[in-house]
């Protein structure tokens, strides 16, 4: 008998572990390792459900049990949010990952959340389509991780986020109830729309086990291009040029650092005379600016961007800003930079989100963070850390929510009225 | 009610924002769905966030019900007013208050009409998207309320799609924001959940709007069929080509004879009729058009026409959004039903739809956003002829009972409101209503904010749901969970 058989070992009644290993059986369950451990705490069990029905009811008996359950898709983005307040059991969606329904005729997918976005994408691509989203780290990322963090990236700009592309989802809620809202058709206004309530939840609502989302063709072509700009402003002027223009690209995004001159990527979708005749406009608009073909590295910028080898000197952020004040927001980036000595770079997207990477000692990240956030705060924007080193000191992952907050605190006791998903990781100590 | 309540009110809004006669209260009685028919007790007319919380702080202090109302144009009685309740219009907060062009912002107050936002940003070449048949006098409150659609969502969404950011009066009277001008603001997405809330939630006082820029070019197709098999074969056909128009719009012959009759669109007499439109540069919808066209020949398609000027192309939709309003010319009296089902359900379900409107010797017309699967059956009828009304009304729930069937939905942009809250028991299971009930009650655990509407069965706030249980076709094996 292994150690994640012995009740004793994990710290919970044993009685209780006995009912979830009838419920997804001894392979199923295993005591949580040190790898398993989120923002600091070790939870002392991990379970994988098979089922929809199997993980409400784990998550029923947890919920009884008072015990804190930290859902899980892939793994990747863990680290996003606030340290749970506590950690008991690791609630896998590992095994829930078929892909249902491929509707390709109706362009639409039904799908269990544990199937990664790659794995997705390969069953959608066999029909010539796509989820129009560009995650992070897509082959181990799930749907219900990405839903969850509402993660999105340079598409977004043509395609809309995550919540333009829901049209039904299944949660299981810590009372045991399985609900569902949506429908499998892309128009429908059939009760509230719970699709967006949980995304960008932070699985703090419930456990995502189905989604439903519409689908769009793959491109018949793709062209992209480089601009360099000779500063900040420069490039704030191309990209609301491009905005205001009739161009039809599919994405726009731009990289700021602290040893190179800003460029732009553009990238355009669609037929061969179209895609020529789109090209000759863009250098038109951008006048004296350098128009280059686009190296296919840009395709990576935001994971590139993630890719840090110092975990403990290293802090990043999600901006959202108007597009309009780009160049603004660049400058106070450089400036806080300067001030803490931090080494920064920056990927914009048109959409005024920004991703912002800080190097340096964590007292001077916590600094400009800070600092970055109550200015954009006050022009109505928001700064969300995502990663953070452990050792800087306590820094709320997400900034204000204004005067929303009383509603979300309700909305969350209704739903989950212990606290059970999650305590203690999202806004106001949701 | 009581006069110290009505003074109260009368002293918020002063006289000229207070009806209280009862000759003036019938114009509020009932919305675009005029066989449902409540008096208000009063109808209160704000002109400011100020007035609508104050108003509302007295219902909250009364546990008097009330009822939010826009231009009134809604189709399921959303507007409709409750027992015992006031009616809020806010028709007069009817002011555009900001307009970004950088950003492709525009802040809006609730009562301002659809059409309105892209009359003021037209000149510089921009157009709010949603737009709803009735857009030339629906207001954007209304259309917050209700998610309304219109012809293009296909390619550019719908109301919720292009609503950043709300100002809202809880139904405690409190003001909150949801969302805003940024994107992703922290917290749960409430503006997601605000749209389309058909008011059970409050009262949107200010809306944050993208406004999308004008493409380069817009082209529309006319093409006739011999029936509606082979347009929708066609649209099945420019689906799989990978393309994603602006519209693609089905109209059968009884459609078309109607809009003929009402518009004089210089329609071709056909079986079926497709319209298609694509936007974008010239030099990519001129590529894509000379597809469509090529996929509707193969589908036997006998006239197809492009509109050449804005002027055509105009008379080409002047027809297909005067359907509604033009079956008066063909039928006495019609129900409009907003049936959604999967695109590709369309031939089944317009085969049985026929078979059904045989059996009940009731004429049906299909109009149909066929891109996205909303379906428009027409149940014409004469209310003259004794039993010809009810017979409409049960064929057009078995219209609504097809749609479920096939996957869809009750509601494609009309709303649930009071019209179909029967049939929301069909479409979702018991957990499935109580878990968006209990969303109500996290904004409205009094129930003041248009109660009795959407929910087949109100549930009081605090009142614990039943356990999970299978719906009794699940454990049959006949459906399954999405």
């Amino acid at each position: 008998m292994d150690t994640a058989t012995k009740p004793e070992a994990s710290g919970l009644h044993s009685a209780l572990r006995y009912k979830f290993i009838a419920i997804v059986g001894n392979e199923n369950l295993r005591a949580g390792a040190p790898a398993d451990a989120v923002g600091g705490a070790q939870p002392k069990l991990v379970i994988d459900p098979g089922t929809e029905s199997e993980l409400a009811e784990v998550l029923r008996l947890s919920n009884d049990a008072g015990l804190a359950v930290i859902p899980r898709g892939g793994g990747t983005k863990l680290g996003w949010g606030n340290p749970p307040a506590r950690a008991d059991l690791i609630l896998s969606t590992a095994r829930l990952n078929e892909i249902i329904e491929h509707a390709w005729a109706d362009l639409t997918v039904t799908v269990e959340t544990g199937c990664t976005i790659q794995k997705l994408q390969e069953t959608l691509a066999q029909h010539g389509q796509r989820l129009a989203l560009d995650p992070l780290w897509p082959e181990k990322a799930t749907i219900g991780g990405v839903l969850s963090t509402n993660d999105s990236g340079a598409l977004r700009l043509r395609f809309g986020a995550l919540r333009d592309l829901i049209i039904g989802v299944t949660i299981a809620l810590p009372d045991g109830t399985l609900a569902s809202s949506g429908g499998k058709v892309v128009k429908n206004v059939a009760g509230y729309d719970l699709p967006k309530l949980v995304t960008g939840a932070l699985g703090t609502l419930g456990v995502i086990t189905r989604a439903v989302f519409r689908l769009h063709p793959l491109p018949r072509s793709k062209r992209a291009c480089s601009i360099t700009a000779a500063n900040a402003e420069e490039a704030q002027r191309i990209v609301l040029a491009i905005q205001d223009s009739k161009l039809a690209h599919t994405f726009l995004q731009s990289h700021f650092s602290d040893d190179a001159t800003p460029t732009s990527d553009i990238l355009f979708e669609g037929t061969e005379a179209g895609l020529t005749a789109q090209e000759a406009q863009l250098r038109k608009l951008c006048g004296a600016a350098r128009v280059s073909e686009a190296s296919t590295a840009t395709w990576a910028a935001r994971e590139e961007l993630w890719s840090f080898s110092e975990p403990s000197t290293t802090a990043i952020a999600k901006i959202s800003i108007l597009p309009g004040d780009l160049a603004r927001t660049i400058g106070g980036v450089e400036r806080t930079a300067k001030l803490h000595q931090l080494r920064w770079r920056a990927l914009a997207y048109a959409t005024g989100i920004v991703w912002v990477r800080l190097e340096g000692r964590p007292g001077g990240l916590r600094g400009a963070l800070q600092l970055l956030r109550v200015e954009l705060e006050n022009q109505g924007g928001s700064l969300a850390a995502l990663h953070r080193p452990e050792k800087m000191a306590e820094f709320d992952a997400w900034g204000s929510a204004g005067d929303a907050l009383g509603v979300m605190k309700a909305v969350k006791n209704q739903l989950d009225a212990k606290g059970t998903l999650n305590p203690g990781r999202f806004v106001g100590a949701i | 009610m009581e006069a110290r309540i009505l003074d109260e009110l009368r002293t918020i809004v002063g006289d000229h924002g207070l009806i209280s006669s009862p000759e003036e209260l019938h114009t509020y009685e009932c919305d675009g769905l005029t066989n449902f028919r409540v008096m208000p007790r009063a109808v209160l007319l704000p002109n400011s966030t100020e007035q609508v919380q104050a108003i509302v702080r007295v219902c909250h202090r009364e546990r008097m019900p009330f009822v939010a109302r826009g231009s009134g144009t809604g189709l399921s009685g959303g507007a409709l007013p409750v027992e015992n309740g006031i009616v809020i219009s806010l028709a007069r907060m009817n002011r555009i208050l900001e307009v970004d062009f950088p950003n492709a912002r525009v802040v809006v107050e609730p009562g301002v009409i659809n059409l309105d936002v892209t009359g003021r940003v037209s000149p510089q070449d921009y157009f709010y998207a949603p737009d709803p048949s009735s857009q030339s006098i629906c207001s954007i409150g209304g259309n917050v309320a209700e998610n309304s659609g219109g012809a293009h969502c296909l390619k550019y969404g719908f109301t919720t799609t292009h609503v950043l950011g709300l100002e809202v009066v809880l139904p405690d009277a409190s003001l909150v924001h949801f969302g805003g001008k940024t994107l992703d603001a922290p917290g749960y997405d409430l503006a997601g959940v605000f749209v389309g809330s058909e008011g059970t939630l409050g009262i949107a006082t200010k809306v944050i709007l993208r406004i999308v820029k004008r493409p380069e070019c817009v082209r529309t197709l006319l093409a006739a069929f011999p029936s509606t098999n082979e347009a929708g074969a066609a649209v099945s056909g420019i689906i799989a080509a990978g393309m994603l128009p602006a519209a693609i719009e089905m109209m059968d012959n009884l459609s078309i004879q109607a809009a003929e009759a009402a518009v004089h669109a210089n329609y071709p007499n056909c079986g079926a009729l497709l319209l298609v439109e694509l936007d974008g540069p010239v030099a990519e919808v001129e590529a894509l058009m000379a597809n469509v066209k090529e996929i509707c020949r193969s589908n036997d398609a006998s006239e197809i026409r492009v509109a050449q000027s804005d002027a055509e192309r105009a008379l080409v939709w002047k027809g297909r959004k005067a359907a509604f309003a033009a079956m008066g010319r063909i039928s006495p009296n019609y129900i409009v039903q907003d049936g959604v089902i999967p695109r590709t359900a369309l031939p089944r379900v317009l085969s049985e739809i026929e078979r059904l409107s045989k059996e009940a010797g009731v004429r049906v017309a299909n109009v149909f956003h066929a891109g996205d699967g909303n379906l428009h059956p027409l149940v014409l009828y004469d209310r003259r002829i004794s039993g010809q009304e009810e017979a409409a009304e049960a064929l057009s729930s078995k219209i609504l009972e097809l749609c479920i069937a096939a996957g869809g939905s009750i509601t494609g942009e009309h709303g649930v409101g009071e019209d179909k809250k029967k049939a929301m028991a069909k479409m979702f299971a018991e957990p499935d209503l109580a878990t968006m009930q209990r969303v109500r009650c996290a904004f409205d655990p009094l129930q003041l904010s248009n109660p009795t509407k959407i929910f087949p069965t109100p549930r009081l706030c605090g009142e614990k749901p039943g356990e999970y249980a299978p719906h009794a076709i699940e454990s049959a094996g006949i459906a399954e969970r999405y």
